[in-house]
Parts: structure tokens; sequence; C-alpha cells
């Protein structure tokens, strides 16, 4: 049974695992996945890509930030029967410019990154796992599978 | 006006002939009487013993000889440094002539007005330079953009006075003020929603934008004795990685932003804005350097307070006492620490007692007394409600501190080379050394010539929802007084919403007209076994309602890392790095066992009957649920099936 006690103006409630099994009866409000003033996933509403979203780290912020978005926008749009066949240029650019920084680009990640943004369409685990150095969020953002349309999400460490 | 020139460049060389004259003579009659004494005595010295006249000839000559050439020397050097003093000078005086050009297309342009330029190494730029008039006609009006601090798109050959101003640019599209982590957070939005943006980040601090967090947490838990230089800790996850958010191959050098083809974040460091001109779009630096920008955002952060009692105990007493904020402030403690025996913590808020924790832990190591004293009754007193705050404090003693509550700091003195602390309640204290936190004073320098307001409830610039202060000004981080529509005009000192905040700035500033809505959250860790994770209005002075489950050995900040070796932490926005600050150290001390046992449960802060703030006490990744039923912003009857929603018994 929970107990409760009263300390002036706070309230202390103790509860055990069973006074908690019954579900909850509190009303939350219906999310709005268009709400525009919520933080977007990876993808917005009308379809293009969140170049902002904390998932993406630096990644479309740093030196290589215009190869990465050619490279990615191509890759999105791409109808190809095989995805993203035809962007294989924008992809070896990207590479190329990430050789250049190897501080912000680690090597091992490269190959992770480019294999598996052709293999993977437009959720976030296509994205190369962050490694600190790009000071992005933590590993376990990027192996999130995030629903797109629940903005809050996108927050959630796994 | 012409005449004038003419007369005045005709004028100039005479003037300056004879005043260098003057100069000279100034010079040369102060040095060489200074350097006369010098000689005396070797004179003096050399007829002593009683040599035959020869012999005696023979040192007059020496010393004759010795002091011709010394004085020529003298004479030398004096010419050579005033003549560099007058080039500096001329080139100063230069400025203001050639701020009222235009920007010519003209290549070389760091030349000063030629006619007293003759004594430059480099090629003297004929008469065009030093008669603007030509060039004057109509300064445009509007983007007073300013010539002065070069741009060099040719720089000289071999000069060896340039000025630091050449480096800098004299015009950037995004000017960010401050290089902290709002700083940076909004650097990146701008980055990532412009394609090809230059922004330029200009900060008084030496070192590139880095997180605060680590300085009071992870970077004193780190076993690597060089941890100072290198600055790197170990996250939740066991990788390391460094409190700079990036590494300085990241950024562009400032010189080559207005050229580089895609853009670049390129950070300005040492150098602080003084003045703010918003009529013209452009800032002033302490250098009398200009730059003008399209956009601007401060994020000035702010500068530790300090007690009054320190401040006024006199010079011997401030040399002892630490206001912590940066890393030389971390630097600085981290070699004190290992060299006093006793330190006294006077706080006992977040900073305060976090930095005790830190401390207490390497009491036993080096023998070091660590002693926490604040007015409240308990750690946290301001934010936790009594009961979790007594409950805080206990833990905290653990940690090996001396707690001394309701401490009022009366006079601090400084005896025999240790310090003395008088409390109001006739308490003596003797410590070593004195780590200041209490509070933060936020930076708002350039209210008064930029024309922005100042909020007198909370300090910081006042903004509107979006961030704005005035048209192309935004204000983000520590120093932002916003309003936020769930909650009401705030200030925040977090890390998770500076990174929010200057995500959100970045984002207006390139015309997103976002509100603030996502609700930022913060954490901290005392010891291994109190961790906890906050959103909202944290007010002790609020009603609160906390629903606990009694807690087992699981529910620890140390053991939920270890059990399931993922985060643990709910993730603050992009630059977040939270740990368990104990996931690599030492086995935690016997945990003391009491009759109300907090080990886990959430925390309501009411408004109104609204909840307006949450705590989750040693419950983690629920930060989501927590930011929605802040958001819904409703009145729930009965809190304790909002609890249920949280799930506290589950891991």
């Amino acid at each position: 049974m929970s107990y409760c006690r009263q300390e002036g103006k706070d309230r202390i409630i103790f509860v055990t695992k069973e006074d908690h099994e019954t579900p909850s009866n509190a009303e939350l409000i219906p999310e709005d996945p268009d709400d525009p003033y919520e933080e977007q996933g990876l993808i917005l509403p009308n379809g293009d890509i969140n170049w902002n979203c904390p998932c993406l780290g630096g990644m479309a912020s740093g030196p290589c930030g215009s190869q990465f978005k050619e490279a990615f926008s191509c890759f999105h749009y791409s109808k190809e029967e095989v995805k993203g066949s035809e962007c294989i240029d924008n992809f070896r650019n990207m590479q190329e410019c990430m050789q250049r920084y190897p501080e912000l680009y680690p090597q091992e990640e490269e190959k992770e990154s480019s294999s598996q943004a052709e293999s993977n369409s437009g959720s976030v685990s296509a994205l190369p796992p962050e490694t600190d150095s790009t000071a992005g969020t933590s590993t376990s953002e990027s192996t999130v599978s995030s629903d797109s349309t629940s903005p809050t999400d996108n927050q959630i460490a796994s | 006006m012409l005449k004038c020139r003419s007369v005045w460049k005709k004028l100039a060389p005479l003037a300056r002939a004879s005043s260098s004259v003057c100069r000279q003579n100034v010079r040369r009659t102060g040095l060489t009487n200074g350097r006369i004494p010098a000689h005396v005595p070797a004179a003096h010295m050399s007829t002593g013993p009683a040599g035959g006249g020869r012999e005696n000839q023979l040192y007059i000559l020496l010393v004759g000889a010795t002091f011709l050439g010394g004085g020529v020397y003298a004479y030398r050097t004096v010419k050579g440094d005033q003549q560099r003093y007058q080039e500096r000078i001329e080139e100063i005086s230069s400025r203001p002539h050639r701020v009222a050009k235009q920007v010519p297309a003209a290549p070389i342009q760091s030349e000063p007005p030629a006619a007293e330029a003759t004594e430059k190494e480099t090629v003297p730029e004929p008469e065009p330079e030093a008669a603007p008039s030509p060039e004057e006609p109509s300064p445009p009006a509007p983007d007073t953009k300013v010539a002065a601090p070069s741009e060099t798109t040719e720089p000289p050959p071999g000069v060896d006075v340039v000025p630091a101003s050449l480096k800098v640019p004299s015009h950037t599209p995004y000017l960010l003020i401050g290089g902290g982590t709002a700083s940076f957070a909004a650097a990146r939005s701008i980055r990532a929603r412009d394609p090809g943006a230059k922004v330029l980040i200009v900060t008084d601090e030496p070192d590139l934008p880095y997180m605060r967090p680590p300085l009071s947490k992870e970077l004193w838990f780190s076993d690597d004795p060089s941890v100072t230089e290198t600055l790197r800790f170990k996250q939740w996850n066991g990788k390391e990685r460094s409190i700079y958010f990036q590494p300085a191959s990241f950024y562009i050098p400032p010189e080559e932003l207005e050229s580089a083809e895609n853009g670049g974040v390129a950070v300005l460091t040492g150098k602080k804005v003084v003045h703010m001109d918003v009529r013209g779009n452009k800032v002033k630096l302490d250098d009398d350097t200009e730059i003008s920008y399209d956009k601007c955002l401060i994020a000035t952060g702010g500068m530790p307070r300090n007690l009054q009692v320190i401040e006024r105990a006199g010079e011997e007493v401030m040399k002892k006492t630490t206001l912590f904020r940066k890393i030389e402030d971390f630097k600085s403690l981290d070699k004190v620490s290992r060299n006093i025996n006793s330190i006294t913590i006077i706080g006992g808020g977040f900073l305060g007692s976090e930095l005790a924790c830190a401390l207490g832990r390497r009491s036993n190591e080096f023998g070091l007394e660590v002693i926490q004293m604040y007015p409240e009754k308990g750690n946290m007193g301001k934010v936790l409600p009594e009961y979790l705050s007594n409950w805080t404090t206990e833990k905290v003693k653990t940690e090996g501190v001396k707690v001394i509550s309701e401490a009022l700091v009366k006079s601090v003195t400084c005896k025999d080379d240790k310090l003395e602390i008088q409390l109001k309640d006739g308490r003596l204290v003797k410590t070593d050394h004195i780590v200041a936190a209490v509070g933060l004073e936020p930076n708002v320098d350039l209210a008064k010539s930029a024309g922005l307001e100042v909020d007198s409830d909370f300090g910081g610039y006042r903004v509107n929802a979006e961030l704005q202060a005035r048209s192309n000004i935004w204000v983000a981080g520590d120093a932002a007084c916003f309003y936020d529509i769930r909650l009401g005009r705030r200030r925040v000192e977090h890390h998770d919403h500076a990174v929010v905040s200057g995500r959100l700035a970045g984002e207006n500033m390139t015309g997103a007209n976002k509100p603030y809505w996502h609700q930022s959250m913060f954490w901290s860790d005392l010891g291994p076994d109190v961790g906890y994770e906050a959103i909202g209005i944290v007010d002790s002075s609020l009603p609160t309602v906390g629903v606990f489950a009694k807690a087992t050995a699981k529910d620890t900040p140390k053991a939920a890392t270890e059990k399931s070796g993922t985060g643990i932490r709910s993730e603050s926005e992009t630059e977040d790095t939270a740990t368990s600050p104990v996931a690599s150290s030492t086995p935690a001390p016997a945990m003391v066992q009491h009759k109300d046992d907090y080990g886990k449960g959430v925390i309501f802060y009411l408004r109104d009957k609204v909840v307006v703030g949450i705590i989750l006490w040693n419950v983690f990744n629920r930060m989501p649920i927590a930011r929605k039923i802040i958001k819904d912003g409703e009145e729930h009857a009965d809190l304790n099936e909002v609890a249920k929603l949280f799930n506290i018994h589950e891991d």
C-alpha cells in the first residue's frame, strides 16, 4: 500500500510496485506531428532533410558539410532501383574531403558510413555512428531507428 | 580641403623630422644618463691597483673604448626602436583616415598614408593613399564598411610591423560574440541551414569552444595524471573524448573566412568586443578593430560572482580564492588542491556541491580537508525540497566533505599564510584556500553601447520568445533572459539550455522564426549514489509532490551504467556527453540505510496546480515523458497517476 506524508508544503508518497501496476488515468494531450514549433526529426513533414537534426551531429556543418549534403540529398531523392547508384561521384567527393580531415572523420568510420549510407534509406541508422571527436550525439542516438514522424523520439537515448 | 591636405603633407615631414630629433635627444640623454652609473663603478675598479703610468693609460684606453662602443650600440638601438615606434604611431593615426575611405578596388590597402611612410621597408604607396579626398566623395551611407582592419589581398612583403588587425575580416555575415556552448551550437545550426555560411566567433578566452560540465565532474575523476593538459575524460560508454567540441582542424583561420568557398566557422580568440553600433551593424574590439555583420548573436555568458567580504578583504585573501568557471580555473584549482591541507568551498548549489564531492574524493589520496559552507540548511537547498536536501547533504558528507550549513560569512582574513573565515554566528574556520561558488553574474557589458534592454529581475539581456533582442541581434545561453511560452520569462544557466537556445538562435538567424519550445533539461551527480535529471522550473520554494519507490542496490547511476552498458543519461542536445562520474572508479562507500530511503522517484514542482518542473531522482531515460507533461501544462488531479507514467519501479 502506498504511504503518504506531508512536510509543510511538500507531499511525499511512497509506492510499491503493485500500487503502480494499474495503468495510469492521467490524460496527455495528443501530439501533433506537424507542429512547427516542435523539434523535427531527420525528415521534415514536407519530405526534406532536416540538416539541423541533432542526430546528424556535425556532419552537415563541418568542413565537408557541403559535400555531405550533396551526397546525402542525392541519395535521399534518388529514384533508381538501386537507391543512390547515381550518386557515386558525390559520395566519392565526400570521402575525399573527409580523408583530408582525419581528426574529424576517423578512417574506420568512413567505410561504415559509405556502405551504410548506400544500403539504407534515409532512416537514422544510416548515418555514420558519431565519434566523440565530431562531438555528435552519443552513439546510442545513431542506433535508434527513429520514427521520424514522432519528433520527441529523436531526443531519446536508447 | 585640398589645400589643407597639401599644407599638411608639406609640414608633416618637417614636423616629424623636428619632433624626431627632439625625441631622439630626450631618449638618448635618458638612456645614456641611465648608463653612466653602470660604467662608473667599472672605472673606479680599474683605477684601484697602483699600476705604472702606462698601465693606467691602458686601463683608461680600454674603459674609454668600451664606453664608446657601448654608447654607439645604445645609440643605434635607440634609433632603430624609435624608427619602429614612429611607424607604429603613424599607422595607428592613419587609421581614422582610412575609415572614411570606401573599400577601394586598389589591392594594397594596408599601407598607411604615404607621406609619412618613407621609413617603411615596404614599397610605399604613392600619394593616392594619403589623399583619400578623391575617393571620399560619397562614402556609402548605410554600410560603413571599414577598410582599416584589412583583408590582405596582397600582404605587404617583409613588413615586420603587421598589426594583428590585418588578420581579422572586416565584415562577416554571421557574427557570434562569445565562444562558449551557446555560440558553438548556433554556429553549427547556421552552417547546417545556410549552405556555405561564413561564421565568425569572437571570444576573449584563449581557448576554442569547449563544454563546461566536465570541468566540475568527469575531469576530476580521471585516472590520467596528465588530464589537466589533455582535458580528456571518459564518458558513460567508456569512450574518451575531449572537452573541446571540435578539434582545431574543424575551424578555418579568421583571415581565410571571407575567401572560403564553402564558408566555415572561424574563431578569433583573445579579443573582446567592447562596443556595439546597432545602427551601423558593426562592433568594435578591444584593439580598436571594427567588424561589421549582417546578423549577430550575443552569447557572452557570465562571470562568477564573488562574496563582498572577500573582495574587501584585500589581495592576500584574493590570491587564495578561486572563482571557478573556465579551463584555467580548473587547472589552477587542480594544482592548488594538491599542495594544500585544507580547502573550503563557499556555496551550496550545483557547482559548489559538485566541486565539494570531487575534491572530497581526493581527500583521502592527498590528505586534503574539504569543507563546504553555505547559508541554506542543506545542499541544493534552493532546488530540492527540504527532506531531499537533507538526504543529499548526508550523502555529500559520506563523500568526505565537512559540511557547515546555515553559515553566513562575516569576514575573511589572512593570518600566518592561512585564511580565517569568521562566520556571523561566531564560528571560525581556518583553511588554506577558498573556492567561491556563489552564482553567476551575466555579462551585459554591451547593453549600453548597443542600446539593449537588461532584465532587472533575472539579469541578462531581455529577449523575446524567439530570442531576439533587436533586429539582427539575438542572445542565447546564460546571458539571455527570454520569454518561455509555457513557463514565463526566465533565465537559465545550464549546459543543455545553452545548446538548445544556441541552436534555436542559429535557426532564427537563418530565418526560422521559431520560439523557445523544446524544454531544456539539466542533471547533476553527487557521488555514486545520487544522480538526478531535471527539467523546467525547479525551485524549492514551490510546493512539491514526490513519489518514491523503495530503492534496491540496482538503482544507482553506477549500477545502471554497469548493467546496461548503454547510455543511462537522457539525451540533452547535440553536445551532451552526460555521464555517470563513477563508471570507471573505485567502489563506492557502503550506502547508509535511512529509515526513509529516497532511493528513486519523481518529484513534481507545482505552480497554481500546474506542473512546471520535474526531477527524476535516480530514474533515467524518462526525460521525454517529463518534457511532455510540462509542455501540456495541464492541471492533474492526482499526481500519483501521473507518476505511474514514469514506471519508476522498472530500470
